[in-house]
């Protein structure tokens, strides 16, 4: 184990988790208001990754190849593009599936949202087909080299642990700064008594799923940057993965999303390289579980004492 | 008005009715196999129909009448069918006949699986909820990695584990049962469509007569109220425990039966997906609703195989379906909607609709 | 300091004990001692000492949000207390859960009523004899001879137990359908099914008219005559409580403020002042 496996390791794992982040915070916005499973975030995912790839090819052969412009155009409106999709499709999900069952047993909505995440996937299925298609990454394949190129890092995970950084940023500033974003925790708190305040609840949650949609497409792009393998289930398991990160840092909280995401994908990264190729999955959920033993509302949820 | 019946009595006749529909359900399919009236699909599908009924009659257990979210069930299914299957080949010599030898391997699937889920049971049931929701689907997801990575062969010795084919070492004679990611194969079909429909008329009436005891009353107050429950000296681990122990060991039986009705096995097969499709069995058929797993379960399994005609459309069809029976069947505005428009078949619907907010 | 306690069993004499004359002589079904618990940084309740005779009826008062429940559930095991010991029948209770002090003696009633309202409300009292009538799961599942006889047995004690307040006849009904009333009788019911040494009602009056507060007190008294239990009540209905109970305990602030019997309660400076405020009006 030498220091450059481990740098490079150190920053393959936290990019990966910046991926697993960005997801986590679309589950854990949702949860935290709507106190949903939202099992097609994933499906979200796979949409904003085919979005912004039939974008890339198309326009790419627009311009002359190796320009500033061929390089930087498609891609910027590959995402832009996705996460004008997903939010819409991230809104008209919630308005038509799950508004109608506000009311509804927890199990009801959970069982809706998989029956939108297999509608999501079989649809993908019959307009895209089921042959993988090989993304490019949005910021082209190019890689500093660090150490007289003993170590690595591609442009992607830079980006990607950027954008991170930057969504964190905002998201921070959003909720606690501005009137839709206290609104969005006054929701969580106590729908009733938001209402009676006067915050239109309908409005903040469809904007919740709006941010958490967009956030989606963001992701789907980056995680296709980093495997470039797009198909129609391809956002099913990161999508899991990435629950259980929500999970891991205490589902509802936007920091514990943070943490557990960038901490899941070192575990991941780690593992791995230097325990076993195959077991990854299981030493990954082994972690969740010893966790939630420990803290069995995450490491940064709230603990809720029962009244009685 | 139809005369007021006793609840014992109700029961009764309610229990009949889900013994009743399995029994007529299995002679009229008998039949019809006897006749070859079954298309070659449909008769290929009876025994996994029976190990889903199965699957979905022990985690209403947990979901409906214990009232804890799993999402792990498959991976029961998938420790009771590889275990199963070991047995099936270990016993060969021991018990040279078919029908005793599924039931050996049934059994085995069934302890291995009970095991598992006490193994499991421990940590998971000390938490609530979601949480919990999401620690069994990380145990199903764990099972499955760790069955994929698992060489399991049979030789004059005993049997043999390993975690690389290289590593599988074995006598002269010897055979390997399980390959990793291959999955077990190498043995013979043992299930038949009576050994199928013997272990669902088992498998209700232990679910059935549970529910209906001592213990049930015990699982169903925890589901109610659990503070109550507690202060009247229900011991809550006990009992979720017990819910969650019969149900795995359930789940195993079905996982045997069902591996033992192909050919050959993979872990893949018992992924987290599998564990969603149970779910959804049980929740269509109604939570704590017996009779609803059975009809439900039997019907999502051939539902797929009658859109055939359909191929390209028929998981698009299906989750369509899926999403408009839970808007139909939970949300109180549709209700309302469809009440005014159709007030006789509308008034029992939002009457049950109002039922759902008072819960 | 709580061994000590432990050891020298000897019932506390008048002064600071509003055990009944009957009493005295016997050991105390409950004895706390300086008993408390903190919410995070909050003093839910403080320093509580209490001792409750054999077959006493016990009251405990004070204004809104004085912790009442709070002590109820901390004798419960709900919340483990942060400070003191709890001795049930000369028993320290220390570690035990909610399950298990029931199963020593403890049963109770809620606030907020708790019924298992999707059963019946014979099945809701048959699940208060969970450990009074017992057979293991096996011959439940495989229904043999010992389920028939126990679950006989079980019908039987229910019906007994329902026609303590006339409820045989609402057996069968849902429980969460019953009115309000007898949803709260219900509950006394199935508390007593765990045969407990002390019963502990929580405002077992709320919501009832004045008949049928009347006969819920001639039920307390009933019940402990006839089961020589000890009965401790939160109630905010004086007529009940100062009619019934011997002994009563004021709590205000999470601290006792004032322990006696009804007529010393009645005047007390400091309850006067803890209900109606510190105006020079009096009352």
């Amino acid at each position: 184990m030498n220091i450059m496996n481990l740098l490079f390791n150190l920053i393959n794992g936290i990019s990966l988790g910046s991926v697993y982040a960005i997801i986590a915070l679309g589950y854990t916005m949702v949860y935290g208001i709507a106190k949903m499973l939202n099992f097609a975030h994933g499906d979200v995912i796979m949409v904003g990754a085919y979005i912004c790839f039939f974008t890339m090819s198309r326009l790419s052969s627009l311009f002359e190849p190796g320009s500033l412009a061929a390089m930087a155009v498609p891609s910027l409106a590959g995402v832009v593009l996705a996460m004008i999709v997903c939010t819409v499709l991230g809104v008209v999900i919630e308005r038509l599936a799950y508004k109608p069952l506000r009311q509804a047993p927890s199990l009801a909505v959970l069982i809706t949202a998989i029956g939108v995440s297999y509608f999501l996937q079989n649809s993908a299925l019959l307009l895209w087909g089921s042959e993988p298609r090989i993304f490019t990454s949005v910021v082209g394949s190019g890689s500093i080299q660090l150490f007289d190129g003993q170590l690595t890092i591609t442009y992607t995970s830079i980006v990607t642990m950027l954008t991170c950084v930057v969504i964190m940023v905002v998201l921070t500033l959003f909720t606690s700064g501005t009137k839709m974003g206290k609104a969005m925790r006054a929701c969580s708190e106590d729908k009733g008594a938001a209402m009676l305040m006067g915050i239109d609840v309908n409005r903040t949650i469809s904007m919740t799923f709006a941010i958490g949609s967009a956030l989606a497409a963001i992701a789907g792009a980056l995680l296709c940057s980093t495997y470039p393998t797009l198909m129609p289930t391809t956002g099913s398991l990161p999508g899991i993965r990435a629950f259980t990160a929500a999970v891991f840092g205490g589902i509802g909280s936007i920091p514990g999303a943070m943490l557990g995401g960038i901490l899941l994908g070192l575990i991941e990264t780690f593992t791995k390289s230097y325990i076993t190729t195959n077991l990854y999955d299981a030493v990954v959920f082994g972690v969740l579980i010893v966790v939630l033993l420990v803290k069995p509302t995450g490491l940064l949820g709230k603990q809720i004492r029962e009244k009685v | 008005m139809m005369k007021q019946l006793s609840p014992a009595r109700k029961r009764l006749l309610d229990n009949a009715l889900t013994y009743g529909i399995v029994i007529v359900a299995y002679l009229v399919l008998q039949l019809m196999s006897n006749a070859e009236l079954l298309s070659s699909t449909l008769e290929g599908q009876l025994i996994p129909i029976c190990a889903y009924v199965i699957m979905a009659v022990s985690l209403n257990l947990v979901v409906g009448i214990s009232g804890e979210l799993s999402l792990g069930h498959a991976g029961f299914m998938s420790v009771g069918a590889f275990s199963g299957v070991v047995a099936t080949v270990a016993l060969q010599q021991v018990i040279p006949m078919d029908s005793l030898r599924l039931v050996a391997a049934l059994a085995v699937g069934a302890v291995m699986a009970g095991f598992a889920g006490f193994i499991i049971g421990i940590p998971v049931l000390r938490l609530r909820g979601d949480y919990l929701a999401i620690v069994t689907l990380a145990f199903g997801e764990i099972i499955k990695n760790v069955i994929n990575c698992l060489y399991i062969g049979v030789d004059e010795n005993g049997i043999h584990f390993a975690t690389s084919q290289a590593a599988l070492v074995l006598a002269e004679g010897g055979k390997a049962v399980v390959k990793g990611p291959m999955g077990a194969s190498g043995y013979s079909k043992l299930s038949s469509f009576t050994a199928g429909f013997i272990l669902v008329l088992i498998t209700l009436a232990i679910v059935l007569n549970l529910v209906h005891s001592r213990a049930g009353r015990a699982i169903l107050a925890l589901r109610d109220n659990r503070i109550a429950a507690e202060s009247v000296g229900i011991s809550a681990t006990k009992y979720k425990m017990m819910a969650f122990v019969t149900s795995a060991v359930l789940a195993g039986a079905a996982g045997a039966l069902y591996a033992l009705s192909f050919g050959s096995i993979a872990a893949k097969k018992f992924d987290f997906n599998a564990s969603i499709l149970v779910l959804v069995f049980v929740v269509l058929g109604g939570l704590g609703n017996i009779r609803g797993s059975v009809i439900a379960a039997a019907l999502l399994v051939v539902l797929p195989e009658l859109l055939r005609e359909f191929y390209d459309y028929r998981m698009l069809v299906y989750a369509i379906i899926l999403i408009l029976v839970m808007l139909l069947t939970n949300s109180i505005g549709i209700r309302q909607f469809l009440a005014q428009r159709f007030s006789r078949v509308g008034r029992i619907l939002s009457k049950r609709a109002m039922k759902g907010v008072e819960n | 300091m709580a061994k000590e306690f432990q050891k020298g069993k000897m019932v506390p004499v008048p002064s600071h004990s509003i055990v009944p004359e009957r009493d005295v002589d016997q050991m105390p079904v409950l004895e706390c001692s300086h008993l408390g618990i903190d919410f995070g940084g909050l003093t839910a309740v403080n320093e509580l000492n209490l001792t409750i005779g054999r077959t006493e009826i016990a009251g405990l008062i004070g204004p809104n949000g004085a912790g009442k429940t709070t002590v109820f559930n901390l004798l419960t095991k709900v919340y483990q207390p942060t400070r003191g010991t709890i001795l049930l029948n000369g028993k320290d209770t220390h570690g035990m859960s909610t399950t298990q002090v029931n199963r020593a003696g403890i049963a109770r009633t809620f606030q907020n009523i708790r019924l298992f309202t999707n059963l019946t409300v014979e099945d809701n009292v048959r699940i208060g004899l969970h450990n009074q009538v017992r057979y293991p799961m096996w011959d439940g599942v495989f229904r043999l001879p010992q389920f028939w006889k126990q679950e006989k047995v079980a019908h039987e004690k229910a019906m007994e137990l329902l026609s303590i307040f006339h409820m045989e006849d609402l057996a069968q009904h849902q429980a969460g359908s019953l009115p309000y009333g007898a949803q709260r009788r219900l509950e006394i019911v199935r508390a007593l099914a765990t045969n407990p040494r002390l019963l502990l009602l929580d405002e077992p009056a709320a919501g009832m008219n004045p008949s049928e507060t009347h006969d819920l007190m001639e039920n307390i008294i009933k019940i402990r005559d006839t089961f020589h239990i000890a009965i401790m009540l939160i109630e905010h209905d004086m007529n009940l409580v100062m009619g019934i109970c011997e002994g009563i305990c004021v709590l205000n602030f999470g601290e006792v403020i004032a322990k006696g019997t009804s007529e010393e309660i009645q005047r007390n400076p400091k309850v006067i002042e803890a209900y109606l405020g510190s105006g020079k009006k009096g009352g």
